[in-house]
């Protein structure tokens, strides 16, 4: 904590325009998509375009961010994007969102991953070099176009998007009060160099993975602040599906109430490394002065990140400066068959 | 495609940077050594507002091996709002909604890839406002 | 300056030439071109080309056609200026000759493009490629995008744009070396595929083998060597912004109006004493565009007057591609401006057969390249 406020003082995030149904892919594969519905709280997810990746969907997400901040991007001292879905396995995706955005040459970069917590990572990181005072302001990205494998239940929510945010110590928009971290090699879902898809334990990723992680880093983040469930407005947790946040949230003692604003995922889908952060966008766009932030993501491996946030005045200021994540979610939708989803998602097999 | 020359043509298709000409005040997108209305050498670099007006367009329905695997995809001619005239792809848009003289703005998008182990090779493309 | 004349002219079956190499194609053309001026010997020759190197990965093409033509070591040079690289290897070895650095001179103009390479990749090298190609535009394209203005600003129709292609597939029924000999109708054109709306595949030029060639003298002497040689009355060149984009308007091409302001002044005359033309219809627009900025039909009635039958051959006022045109005799790349210049020849000598325009007497070729931003014109004369 201490005396200076740091926390976030740009928020944006950016979604495709995309969708594709749960009834599209279920009569792909045979199955019952009224079932799926039920047992996953979700309905379609967000689809990239042929042109767009984490990367560009992250230099969108840092545009929408640096109009809520209004500062210069060459105020900007380093740039942290967390994805699984990186473009490249060498050169950071931040190399060429810097110079799309006019930030640097003297600037920080690296990539961060960590399945779908990356994205949490780089908060983490972007606020402790601010806090530390190495820099006035750091971009942390979590942004991904993750692939679910054909047939596979993942491919119902595996979608694409991703929410960027500038830490700073001035005009502070949502103060970062308290932070934690709690991993441990859990081996719930992962992906071997090379492999196109990655691999997941089945229901191993439930218990021992996903609500060990998230409820533990959320007690510990509980205990530090001496702050109790009741005592905020907003609860956000990584979000796999529509049920597992839902049930993450009442085994730490929070309302369905508290996690509503930033339960996105039935509409948008797992965006894996954005999935949390958007999460917490949704909630900015509309948050009060004073309101708390309780929120823990989930990378499987395993680990989760918390962070509890307390709104400022100035948030109002900067809500209508860049489109919000409801807006995106609810306007200028194009869905595709599982033919053109797939075309989209490189899941055809092309002559060389 | 090459490095050096992907390299090159950064500050224009990530940033839109054009040349103005100290002289006359001709926006230049690329810039140029020297201005053909007025012969001067002298320019300013300036960013351009990416929002502007398509003039012309077509649909690319038979496309090069490259860009093959993303056709059929819609291609115009826009007057940015500073006067610029460039050519992009116009992404996200019902082909039937597309008309001489809409509304458009510039997004940062791939636009090409170099193969499987090539570039990714990124610049601007055109989303109806 | 020297007058300068046509004395002999040669060409191969434009199409898909399979079993002959660009050599033999080239070879070929140059040796008819030889043997039909009466010529014993050239002192230069030139090749224009617009891509060899893409297509068969053959660059140098001067010296290897001087080579296989047997004639090394006179000076032969390839040119090069995308489509109109015959064009304009023609007006380079009209001003060899006029200047009187040589006497005799080759033509020609060759093209391979069947032999595996992307064609649409080889043709986009004539447009801008870092600001139109690498956004994906393709040459149907830029012309597509050229027919939308046109037809938003001129209500010029689909089936007016068509009705240029079912002209010269008429046309080219009578031309013994045509790609294709068979006539087509509106409706045929407006059913085909579509390349880049709202140009369909038979709206386009095909991709084509062929050489051409034709042999060039001062007129002082052409006589020694045919009967009929065709005086080249004025030759004019003209360029424009290489992107399509950095126009001031898409319907209007300037290099064209430059080129032919220049070549009407020096021939002494204007479109009307024109009495048939060889245009560059790469694609069916480009010649309706074109057929205007040549000044035989008012800005924006080019559409109207194909529809018309204003550039037919048997009831036009003035036929325009008698030859079939590119769409419907091929299109060689590097070969089409010089086989424009042989229809001439033969319309001005009455060898067109089926094809002749009755007292043809001043006839004009219109080459050009991309998507206008280079054009040769060419007023040839009947003596």
């Amino acid at each position: 904590m201490g005396d200076i406020m740091v926390g976030i003082v740009g928020f944006g995030s950016y979604l495709p325009c995309y969708r594709i149904k749960v009834e599209s892919i279920a009569k792909q594969w045979g199955s019952d998509p009224e079932v799926i519905k039920r047992g996953l709280r979700l309905f379609e997810k967000t689809v990239p375009g042929l042109d767009e990746d984490t990367i560009t969907i992250s230099v969108e997400a840092a545009k929408n961010a640096l109009l809520r901040a209004e500062i210069d991007p060459k105020d900007i001292g380093a740039v942290y994007i967390g994805s699984e879905s990186h473009p490249y396995a060498v050169k950071p995706s931040g190399t060429i969102l810097i110079d799309a955005l006019g930030i640097g040459p003297e600037v920080h970069v690296a990539s961060y991953e960590f399945a779908c917590k990356a994205g949490t990572e780089a908060m983490y990181v972007a606020y402790s070099l601010v806090k530390a005072g190495e820099m006035k302001y750091a971009l942390a990205i979590g942004a991904d176009t993750s692939q679910g494998a054909p047939g596979d239940a993942l491919e119902y929510s595996a979608s694409a998007g991703g929410s960027a945010f500038i830490m700073g110590k001035e005009n502070v928009v949502a103060e970062i009060l308290f932070t934690d971290s709690y991993t441990s090699d859990t081996p719930d879902f992962w992906r071997r160099e090379h492999q196109f898809y990655p691999r997941h334990a089945g229901r191993f990723t439930g218990e021992p993975a996903y609500f060990r992680h998230i409820v533990n880093a959320g007690k510990n983040l509980l205990k530090k602040s001496k702050m109790k469930p009741e005592d905020f407005k907003y609860a956000v947790f990584h979000m796999p599906n529509g049920k597992f946040p839902q049930m993450a949230g009442k085994q730490l003692g929070f309302t369905k109430e508290q996690l509503e604003t930033g339960w996105i995922v039935p509409w948008m889908g797992n965006t894996y490394s954005g999935s949390s952060p958007t999460g917490l966008s949704a909630v900015l766009d509309v948050a009060e002065p004073g309101d708390k932030i309780f929120m823990v993501s989930f990378g499987s491996g395993a680990g989760s990140d918390g962070f509890i946030f307390n709104v400022t005045k100035k948030i109002k200021d900067v809500q209508n400066k860049a489109v919000k994540v409801r807006d995106m979610l609810n306007n200028g939708q194009i869905y595709l068959d599982y033919g053109e989803y797939a075309k989209y998602r490189n899941k055809i097999i092309l002559n060389e | 495609m090459i490095s050096p020359k992907y390299f090159r043509e950064i500050p224009q298709r990530y940033r839109l940077e054009a040349g103005k000409c100290k002289k006359c005040g001709q926006v230049y997108f690329p810039p140029r050594l020297i201005c053909p209305e007025c012969k001067s050498k002298q320019f300013e670099t300036i960013k351009l507002n990416p929002e502007g007006k398509l003039l012309t367009y077509t649909i690319i329905r038979i496309a090069s091996d490259k860009f093959s695997i993303q056709a059929p995809y819609a291609v115009g001619i826009v007057e940015l709002n500073d006067g610029v005239k460039l050519t992009t792809q116009i992404a996200n848009v019902d082909f039937d909604r597309i008309k001489i003289g809409m509304k458009l703005k510039l997004v940062f998008r791939k636009i090409q890839d170099e193969g499987a182990a090539g570039l990714h090779c990124y610049g601007y493309k055109a989303i109806v406002i | 300056m020297k007058d300068v004349a046509v004395i002999g002219v040669g060409m191969t079956q434009f199409g898909e030439l399979w079993g002959k190499s660009i050599k033999d194609i080239f070879v070929e053309a140059a040796l008819k071109a030889i043997e039909n001026a009466n010529v014993d010997h050239i002192d230069s020759m030139y090749v224009g080309s617009m891509s060899s190197g893409l297509f068969v990965g053959q660059e140098h093409l001067g010296a290897v056609m001087a080579d296989y033509l047997g004639v090394s070591p006179i000076p032969a040079t390839r040119v090069e200026s995308a489509c109109a690289s015959g064009g304009i290897a023609f007006r380079q070895a009209y001003l060899e000759v006029a200047s009187g650095a040589s006497e005799i001179v080759l033509a020609g103009g060759v093209e391979k493009m069947t032999d595996g390479a992307d064609v649409t990749e080889a043709l986009a090298t004539a447009a801008d490629q870092e600001y139109e190609v690498y956004q994906g535009v393709t040459f149907p394209g830029l012309y597509a995008m050229i027919a939308n203005a046109h037809m938003y600003q001129y209500k010029t129709t689909r089936e007016q744009i068509a009705a240029v292609a079912v002209k010269n597939h008429k046309n080219g029924v009578n031309n013994p070396n045509a790609q294709f000999r068979g006539e087509i109708s509106i409706d045929k054109v407006l059913n085909s595929t579509l390349v880049a709306d709202p140009l369909r595949l038979l709206d386009c030029s095909p991709v084509s083998d062929g050489g051409a060639a034709v042999i060039l003298c001062s007129m002082d002497i052409a006589k020694k060597f045919t009967k009929n040689p065709v005086r080249i009355k004025a030759s004019a060149q003209a360029s424009d912004t290489i992107a399509l984009h950095s126009r001031k308007s898409f319907t209007t091409l300037n290099s064209v109006t430059a080129a032919a302001q220049k070549a009407y002044k020096i021939a002494g005359i204007s479109p009307k004493d024109v009495n048939f033309a060889e245009v560059h219809d790469c694609f069916t627009i480009a010649e309706i565009v074109v057929s205007e900025d040549l000044g035989f039909f008012e800005k924006g009635c080019g559409g109207s007057a194909a529809e018309e039958g204003l550039t037919s051959l048997e009831s036009g006022k003035i036929p325009i591609n008698t030859s079939g045109g590119l769409k419907s005799k091929g299109h060689p790349v590097g070969a089409t401006g010089v086989a424009q210049v042989i229809e001439c020849y033969e319309q001005l000598t009455g060898q067109a057969g089926k094809r002749q325009v009755k007292n043809a007497k001043i006839g004009l070729t219109q080459n050009m390249g991309g998507s206008g931003a280079s054009c040769v014109i060419n007023i040839l004369e009947a003596l």
